[in-house]
């Protein structure tokens, strides 16, 4: 099994490298739209193996993009004007993997003391979490303060974007279906149970959370280098709740139904663009119909044999 | 001295409002064990309710009467509750025996559409409005003190409203079948407590007191719009859960001291730029120094 997925996402990252390579001959509009659809997936993934597979509930996630996106932004704004042009990749690379880490010590942070706490209690604190760290890069300065950061280099490409996807899906894929990984369905489950075979809940919580911010980050990276721009006010609770519906749209724990939803949800707010004033009105019906109809999630057909 | 008495009374005023607020919060947490996050849009309505009340009131009562203004905020409380109770049967009770999250996810998804919905262009609008003067503006100057109309108002109808929650609460058979679900809900209905309209009750009595403190705020702010009800909706929240959520008095006095500390935080010209963030800071170290709050007490989990 492990094999084919290696196989599976080797193809997927070259299925990408391809189609970037011909991407100046599409349309720009839907280029940039395939690229937020390749971001959305790393985001919805990452946050599926907390909030779905773990069963915990975090509302904070696009904070830790936050940090990503700025870390990485602030990186390669610094080392770009000193490096030669060949070297934009590794720049590129190496700004990434540091935005991952400093969103994965963010996570780890937030995880360490929160994830003691259970359900609603989790959620507010996370949220709370989103909001500090939005406060934190609205007020200084060295981060462009409210105004935000701009004139970041156009580095990503549809090859970036859903190369970096395929790699989310990859590694939550194989964690999860891994011995280890059972751990995370174990305390999703039943936490008490859990503890009780042995299973430490709250590392396992705070490894989820780690990995889960992680590629938050890196998403967040990938994000700054496509719009080319980075303000507060687009990392806030909206963006959070956004990629929590993905996420329960899908059907929790579901990786194929979230990024369906993934996909889904970053094309509908563009066909709809006509209804722009109705857009959030339904937006907003959809998750409470969502949750009285169908709370396990529109395209959860089956149990994944687990 | 002056000013950190001044500070005192401005933070007080704001607390009382938080407070009126987060006293929804535990009522319902109190019965339904979730977090209503749509409480705080019911606040954004009871301020636009005042808006749209005034003017109807001045017709037969001259403007800027304190007999218009407590008419203004029953009827505002009125409409709230009403609202509140409709939110409940439509959106919760469908959902009252799923999973937690389940009705947490339909709370946000409550709020963002009356966010949403008062923002369209043919509801309310996304623009701030200016909320009439509802009583004459005086202030009182004490010293260096000054202390106007609308904060002895706020300190006056929020003990005001305290006292006839406490009354209801504790005296009357609807307060103790209150209580009664909110220590064991199947106890409770094996006692003849008909569930539900205790349930409808509470939303409806949370959702009035958070009426009366969007009027307050708006008579103290001057602006409403809304989505005024994110922040202050969230603060309150807090407030609830530094009382010690599900504890009656926890909250008022949570809501006092939140309003106080945010208050004197935005005094000092370092910190100020923080305001927003510092709220979610108390609530942090709460949760991980005294998870059950000042006055809550800790429950153990059975399994």
């Amino acid at each position: 099994m492990h094999s084919g997925a290696k196989r599976l996402l080797l193809v997927a990252i070259l299925v990408a490298a391809v189609v970037s390579h011909f991407s100046a001959q599409f349309n720009r509009y839907y280029l940039g739209v395939a690229i937020d659809i390749g971001i959305n997936i790393i985001l919805a993934v990452s946050l599926n193996l907390i909030n779905g597979h773990t069963g915990q509930f975090s509302l904070g996630h696009a904070g830790f993009m936050a940090v990503g996106g700025y870390s990485t932004a602030k990186f390669t704004l610094t080392l770009q004007p000193l490096l030669p042009p060949w070297a934009q990749p590794l720049i590129f690379t190496a700004g990434l993997l540091l935005g991952g880490l400093t969103a994965a010590f963010a996570g780890l942070g937030v995880g360490v003391p929160t994830l003691r706490l259970r359900g609603d209690y989790l959620a507010i604190v996370t949220l709370g979490f989103g909001e500090i760290i939005r406060v934190f890069f609205q007020t200084t300065e060295a981060f462009g303060a409210a105004t935000g950061l701009t004139g970041i280099p156009n580095w990503t490409n549809f090859g970036w974007a859903w190369g970096g996807a395929a790699l989310t899906v990859f590694v939550v894929g194989c964690l999860v279906n891994s011995t280890y990984g059972r751990g995370f369905i174990a305390v999703h489950d039943d936490e008490v149970a859990a503890g009780a075979t042995g299973i430490n809940p709250v590392r396992y919580k705070v490894t989820a959370f780690v990995i889960g911010a992680f590629f938050a980050g890196i998403a967040g990276g990938l994000y700054a280098h496509h719009k080319q721009f980075l303000s507060p006010g687009g990392f806030d609770f909206m963006k959070s709740i956004d990629i929590v519906v993905m996420v329960i749209l899908g059907g929790m724990g579901r990786t194929a139904g979230v990024i369906i939803a993934a996909v889904l949800l970053t094309i509908l707010p563009e066909a709809l663009r006509g209804f722009a004033e109705y857009r959030m009105i339904l937006y907003s019906l959809l998750i409470i119909v969502l949750m009285i109809a169908r709370p396990q999630g529109l395209f959860a057909f089956r149990r994944q044999k687990n | 001295m002056t000013e950190i008495l001044q500070q005192l009374i401005n933070g007080l005023a704001l607390g009382a409002i938080y407070g009126l607020i987060a006293l929804g919060y535990t009522m319902v947490y109190g019965v339904l064990r979730f977090i209503n996050f749509a409480h705080g849009d019911v606040f954004m309505l009871g301020a636009f309710a005042g808006y749209f009340l005034s003017p109807l009131v001045n017709r037969f009562l001259p403007a800027q009467s304190y007999l218009g203004a407590a008419l203004v905020l029953v009827l505002a409380m009125a409409i709230c509750a009403g609202i509140g109770v409709l939110i409940e049967f439509l959106a919760y009770r469908p959902l009252r025996r799923r999973p937690k999250l389940t009705v947490l996810i339909t709370a946000i998804g409550v709020s963002l559409f009356l966010e949403y919905t008062g923002q369209h262009k043919s509801v309310f609008g996304a623009a701030p409005r200016k909320f009439p003067d509802l009583i004459p503006d005086t202030a009182w100057h004490f010293g260096g003190l000054v202390l106007n109309t609308n904060q002895v108002l706020v300190f006056v109808t929020t003990v005001l409203l305290l006292i006839a929650l406490t009354f209801i609460v504790q005296k009357t058979k609807m307060g103790t079948a209150m209580r009664a679900v909110s220590f064991n809900e199947q106890a409770a209905a094996l006692m003849g407590v008909n569930i539900n309209s205790v349930i409808s009750f509470t939303f409806g009595l949370g959702s009035a007191l958070a009426g009366a403190g969007g009027i307050l705020f708006a008579m103290n702010y001057a602006s409403i719009d809304p989505l005024m009800g994110v922040q202050t909706g969230l603060k309150a929240f807090i407030a609830a859960v530094f009382g010690g959520i599900g504890n009656l008095p926890g909250a008022a006095l949570g809501g006092l001291i939140l309003g106080v500390v945010e208050t004197f935080a935005g005094g000092i010209p370092g910190l100020s730029n923080y305001r927003d963030g510092i709220a979610f800071a108390i609530l942090i170290l709460i949760l991980l120094i005294r998870p059950a709050g000042l006055l809550g007490k800790l429950q153990t989990e059975k399994v």
